[in-house]
């Protein structure tokens, strides 16, 4: 699932930071123009026709990696972040990028200060419940 | 948004989501506790901080000390195939305070984790909830050779508002980790129910 296949041993270690400086592969963009600042838990939806992402060459690999993680079920950006080993803001911008192309779209959760429904949390404890 | 998408097809179903999060002090058992109940073993999600407001370009030679890593665990419960709760373990140093409130946005509640032999290490948890009016449970971490002490201890202890759940519970075990979710829950949905209460109690 995860694409990396780098399989050579680190022979580095933590402290000497990462070796591509994980904002170059937004060229250097820590915020995407346009779009509100993605909650960890929004989830990221891959358009039905972004059955081919390989092929647009506009997009890095890490953003074929997402579409790729999208394809089969909706996943949050802290999921995304997580499966991609890339920091929040990276992925976001990332999102970001895939939001404008269309390839991809991306699901409000709950607005802040506003709680969900009541019916909505007592599913979530008879949910919890039922675990 | 884009709302120009087309319906044919199989669309994946679309779940709500929501976050309870899992504070306390370093070492108390938040990222135990998640795992306890999550689905997926506890993710692990970074997030880069870089010195604001600096130039840019200004990297001459301290690359090492430009940016800092701030981990977050967290875990999934699908409880149904339309809802999911993430539970997200909180940065344990207080000086990434300005994260949490990133997490804290709308958060469904908060578990406050706590150790009888370290209780001052939640206090700045129970203050950031109460301050930001974001529901919260104490939940008392019963670890192995510490002793017991009744809830309502913890309760005057912590100073807390005598509506806020405190329950004693085992981070490791799921049945009680459980329960401590549930708790938040009820506890967010009452105080939803109430009017909101103002900090003098």
């Amino acid at each position: 699932m995860s694409g990396d296949g780098q399989g050579t041993p680190h022979w580095f270690d933590d402290e000497a930071g990462p070796v591509v400086r994980p904002y170059a592969m937004t060229r250097g963009r820590t915020t995407s123009p346009g779009q509100h600042r993605l909650d960890l838990i929004a989830l990221v939806v891959a358009e039905r026709y972004a059955e081919d992402p390989e092929a647009d060459n506009s997009l890095s690999p890490e953003h074929v990696d997402i579409v790729g993680l999208c394809r089969d079920a909706p996943q949050s950006v802290a999921e995304l972040a997580a499966g991609l080993d890339l920091p929040i803001g990276v992925v976001r911008v990332l999102i970001g990028d895939l939001v404008e192309d269309e390839l991809v779209r991306v699901t409000r959760p709950v607005p802040p200060a506003e709680l969900p429904d009541e019916s909505i949390l007592r599913d979530v404890i008879s949910g919890l419940r039922a675990l | 948004m884009i709302l120009g998408r087309t319906e044919r097809g199989k669309a994946p179903v679309e779940p709500v989501t929501l976050k309870i999060l899992v504070a306390g002090g370093f070492g108390v058992g938040k990222t135990t506790l998640v795992g306890a109940v999550s689905e997926i073993k506890p993710l692990r999600t970074e997030e880069l901080l870089t010195e604001a407001g600096r130039p840019v370009d200004d990297t001459s030679g301290v690359e090492g000390k430009r940016t800092t890593t701030v981990a977050m665990d967290f875990g999934r419960i699908t409880l149904r195939e339309d809802l999911v709760l993430y539970l997200f373990g909180t940065p344990g140093q207080d000086r990434f305070w300005f994260l949490w409130d990133e997490l804290a946005t709308g958060a469904l509640g908060a578990v406050v984790l706590a150790d009888t032999r370290r209780l001052e290490d939640c206090f700045a948890a129970v203050d950031y909830f109460e301050r930001r009016a974001i529901p919260f449970v104490v939940g008392v971490n019963c670890f192995e050779g510490a002793s017991r002490y009744p809830a309502e201890d913890v309760r005057q202890a912590l100073d807390l508002d005598p509506a806020v759940p405190v329950v004693l519970c085992d981070a490791r075990d799921r049945e009680s980790v459980k329960e401590v979710l549930v708790e938040v829950v009820q506890h967010a949905m009452a105080y939803a129910g109430g009017p909101r209460r103002t900090l003098t109690g």
